[in-house]
């Protein structure tokens, strides 16, 4: 359950990230040219690549209760940030996120951009795709490694992490457009849900407590946490249908 | 400094009201266990009431 759990909830964090890196990447190759935003591309992952493989081992030295309350923080306070916002977007107290908006805001801003050529390459192209995949590819790492050094795994996380990869990769290539029909809003409010709940157990166990029936008790957890959003939401709607009328 | 405005963000995000009551939650809970007290309900509490203001306070 626990081994699911945490390939799911990487995958699906980490799919929300590459959608929304793709949509950089297009807006930089189509404007800019494909050789300058697939090698920010390239070298982002690099960066990326190396971060995963330097943290990872080093975590490992740090004592799993340590790591499990400090992990466990930050996952919350992140976690929380994600949650809030999906809550927020699903009452209509936030507008929902737009990656065709998106798209075009960010090709518009690339077409305006003047040309400076460095290393052959399009300097504008190459950052705009740069920053734009190590950003959001640095969510995707920080994910991974704290959900699988937490769980004394994070070779599992990177396998879901690189399944989202691979889909979002062949459907972008498939569609050459930016994946606006990915339902991003409804998994980024999972995401939130799925971040909270590793938030609280693992914060918890590594503050002393310990859960009553130890792992069999996440999935409490995770019902918890989605019965809070949706009560939420409840509570939004209303209040904002009241404030309308 | 945008170095650490990066992780403040990237972490904190835009209310840092919550993350400090991640904060109090987990210190309040590691007080109770070491008074001899296995409080792993106060987490989801305190979670539950972090949410509830910070909620509230954007709704506002």
């Amino acid at each position: 359950m626990t081994a699911a759990f945490l390939v799911a909830s990487a995958f699906l964090a980490s799919a929300v990230e590459f959608v929304e890196a793709l949509t950089i990447v297009l807006a930089a190759g189509l404007t800019r040219g494909w050789r300058s935003s697939l090698t920010g591309l390239a070298a982002a992952t690099v960066v990326l690549a190396a971060i995963v493989a330097a943290l990872g081992p080093a975590l490992k030295l740090i004592p799993i209760d340590v790591l499990r309350l400090v992990v466990g923080a930050l996952l919350l306070a992140f976690g929380l940030q994600w949650l809030r916002k999906a809550i927020l977007r699903a009452s209509g107290y936030k507008a929902l996120h737009d990656e065709d908006e998106i798209f075009a805001r960010e090709a518009a801003e690339a077409r305006a951009a003047g040309t400076e050529v460095k290393a052959g390459l399009d300097w504008y192209g190459f950052t705009l795709s740069f920053k734009g995949v190590l950003l959001e590819g640095l969510e995707v790492a920080f994910i991974v490694i704290t959900f699988g050094s937490t769980q004394g795994n994070i070779g599992l996380a990177a396998v879901g992490a690189a399944a989202a990869l691979v889909l979002v990769a062949v459907v972008g290539v498939a569609v050459h457009a930016p994946l606006s029909r990915v339902p991003e809003n409804t998994m980024k409010f999972a995401v939130g849900v799925m971040l909270t709940t590793f938030g609280i157990f693992w914060s918890t166990e590594g503050a002393g407590a310990h859960w009553p029936g130890n792992d069999a008790s996440l999935p409490g957890v995770l019902a918890f946490v989605i019965l809070l959003s949706f009560g939420a939401v409840t509570l939004l709607r209303r209040r904002r249908n009241v404030v309308l009328a | 400094m945008r170095f650490l405005r990066f992780w403040w963000d990237f972490v904190v995000g835009d209310d840092w009201r919550a993350a400090l009551g991640v904060v109090i939650a987990l210190g309040a809970t590691a007080a109770l266990v070491a008074a001899g007290l296995n409080a792993w309900w106060l987490m989801p509490v305190g979670v539950a009431a972090v949410l509830f203001v910070s909620l509230r306070q954007a709704a506002n």
